[in-house]
């Protein structure tokens, strides 16, 4: 459906995007991952056509992207507003307007949840509620392409979970969507395939749960670090990664580990044993933390 | 170019406009009130001073050297008999004296002209009488206040909402749809013209009920020139936010030009007299031809002819900065 070649974007001698290549085929849910300053932001606004790259080629549907990807797509913006003192049944009506192919505006509504607040003035909604409004704008022209660029950096965890189940129900229809988010978590519930991207460059692509069972066999231990002695060794089949106020330990062989805490009795009390997340895969991958 | 898209955006922004209350209000008010500021301000405090034109040299008359030195008339030497003499007409100045033809002429309405003419009765000169209706300083000042309501409106209505556009993402949004950019700017000029014609003549009645002012011409004409004027003032406004991101430097660049504008185009002083440089500076300026052309068909009741080369300008001036606007222009 897309594909990107060799995708580069400098600024000022910053290379934003440094020679990113990936396809996107029909019908997945395509997520760009990575901390704040990746450069997947700046990839995804050269997918969708409003920043233009340095060097490399977009093609959309094998042509380069122009009037039909203008129609085709939908898009959420990540920082963005709409006209001022208008409602939102007026901005959805407006948007639509502006297509041939569109989608009836009750559906939206049902879909996007915003039959509470149809007539209030865009300026007085609060964030999940703009950002339910945004995807129904970006879903008017019943788009075969969805970008979704961050759409829930910013909200609460109830918000999230509520954009989650709509864009849940947008893949459903069968299109396509390409999403971005610095929420590990989010690129795990939602995505079918994912880039992880830093620096400008992409450090492993796949399905999210092959990506961690590929690159990840460990389990993650958690302990408070006041309850390790200052001298404690980890053991032959883990590694130490000191957090604030705890201890991660990242272990190939969760019983040979617990059985060398509990050997320097240390208290167990606290023992956390989690799976891993893509966040530890990241971790893993560049050594720093994906929210730094 | 898609008319229904072209109508999407029309609307928006009209509603954007309509429903702002304070940018309304202020829009309507403000320009009923400085007419009426100077109404008040110029039939409460007239100068004392008679004004006679003298056109001839004085020197070698001296049997009218008493009346030449009366006191409390500044005596303005005049080449140019026939603007003087409509000057008298329109009570601009009190008297005129042509000392080489022994003759002078007086309006006979004015009661400051029947006070000098009672002075120069002993010299037994020929008196030529006019009977034009006097134009006071509003008269005047009511097109130039017109024009630079319209020049602030579409100056800033059009540059600063367009910046405010591009740096909240509202271009953004719109770049990411089929909308062109030619339909995005023609429907920013369209919207903004309704509002100007359909607020200056909300202000133009509102000045008229409060304010008793001349206007003799067409109205029609007026329309025009006001249409015509503010289609320059809206693409000047257009070649400002072409690519400008920051709302304080376009506020900036806006202030910039329209000081200069409202201080250089005759609003509220004439620039007769001025310096030559200033008079030529001021022909570059669209507002000048606006508030020229409205004025002499106001005050003077001038027909489409005698107009027709300040509407030409301003169109020369509107395809200009339309084009190298909408050349120019980013979304982004």
């Amino acid at each position: 459906m897309i594909e990107a070649i060799k995708l580069c974007k400098y600024y000022e001698g910053v290379k934003a995007v440094d020679g990113v290549s990936f396809s996107i085929p029909r019908g997945v849910c395509f997520g760009l991952l990575g901390p704040n300053g990746a450069g997947k932001t700046t990839t995804v606004e050269m997918l969708e056509g409003i920043k233009t790259p340095t060097s490399g080629e977009i093609r959309y549907k094998g042509e380069a992207l122009g009037k039909r990807f203008r129609n085709e797509a939908g898009i959420m913006f990540q920082h963005t507003a709409l006209q001022e003192y208008i409602r939102v049944d007026e901005a959805l009506k407006m948007f639509q307007q502006l297509y041939t192919n569109t989608r009836p505006i009750e559906e939206l509504v049902e879909i996007c949840a915003l039959e509470e607040f149809l007539s209030r003035d865009t300026r007085k909604l609060s964030g999940g509620q703009k950002q339910r409004l945004l995807l129904a704008i970006a879903l008017i022209n019943d788009p075969e392409v969805v970008f979704l660029d961050e759409p829930t950096t910013g909200l609460d965890p109830q918000s999230r979970r509520n954009l989650w189940h709509q864009v849940r129900r947008i893949k459903a229809e069968n299109k396509t969507l390409v999403l971005t988010t610095h929420y590990m978590e989010e690129a795990f519930e939602l995505c079918d395939e994912i880039i992880i991207m830093d620096h400008g460059t992409i450090i492993a692509q796949g399905n999210p749960k092959a990506l961690l069972t590929d690159h990840f066999d460990k389990s993650v231990i958690t302990l408070p670090l006041s309850v390790l002695p200052d001298d404690f060794q980890a053991d032959g089949a883990s590694t130490l990664h000191p957090q604030d106020g705890h201890m991660e330990i990242l272990s190939v062989d969760v019983d040979a580990t617990i059985r060398h805490l509990a050997e320097r009795q240390i208290s167990l009390q606290q023992l956390q044993v989690r799976s891993p997340t893509l966040e530890d895969l990241f971790l893993e991958l560049t050594g720093h933390h994906l929210r730094t | 170019m898609s008319f229904r898209r072209f109508l999407a955006a029309l609307q928006a922004r009209n509603l954007e406009f309509l429903r702002d209350r304070t940018a309304l209000g202020w829009n309507l008010i403000m320009p009923v009130l400085i007419v009426m500021g100077f109404a008040f301000a110029f039939t409460t405090g007239q100068e004392e001073l008679y004004k006679v034109g003298l056109h001839g040299d004085s020197e070698q008359h001296h049997d009218l050297e008493a009346f030449l030195a009366t006191r409390y008339v500044d005596y303005i030497q005049v080449d140019d008999l026939d603007r003087m003499i409509d000057k008298v007409d329109r009570h601009q100045i009190d008297l005129l004296l042509d000392l080489e033809e022994r003759r002078y002429w007086v309006n006979s309405t004015s009661p400051k002209g029947y006070l000098l003419e009672q002075l120069l009765l002993p010299y037994g000169l020929q008196r030529e009488a006019l009977s034009g209706s006097e134009i006071r300083y509003v008269d005047w000042v009511v097109p130039g206040v017109l024009g630079m309501n319209i020049m602030f409106s579409a100056l800033f209505g059009v540059g600063y909402v367009i910046v405010r556009y591009r740096k909240n993402g509202v271009l953004k949004r719109l770049r990411a749809t089929p909308l062109s950019a030619f339909e995005f700017i023609s429907a920013q000029i369209a919207s903004r013209l309704l509002m100007i014609v359909a607020v200056t003549v909300l202000v133009y009645v509102g000045t008229d009920l409060v304010v008793d002012f001349r206007m003799v011409g067409s109205y029609w004409l007026l329309l025009l020139i006001l249409i015509v004027g503010a289609l320059s003032m809206i693409s000047v406004g257009l070649l400002v936010a072409a690519r400008i991101t920051s709302e304080e430097a376009a506020n900036g660049l806006l202030n910039l030009l329209s000081w200069p504008m409202m201080l250089l185009s005759g609003v509220w002083f004439s620039l007769e007299g001025s310096h030559p440089l200033v008079q030529k500076l001021s022909l570059a300026l669209p507002l000048t031809h606006m508030v020229d052309a409205a004025r002499v068909v106001m005050i003077e009741g001038a027909g489409f002819t005698e107009v027709a080369s300040q509407l030409l300008i301003l169109t020369l001036f509107t395809l200009c900065f339309v084009s190298i606007g909408s050349k120019t222009f980013r979304w982004e």
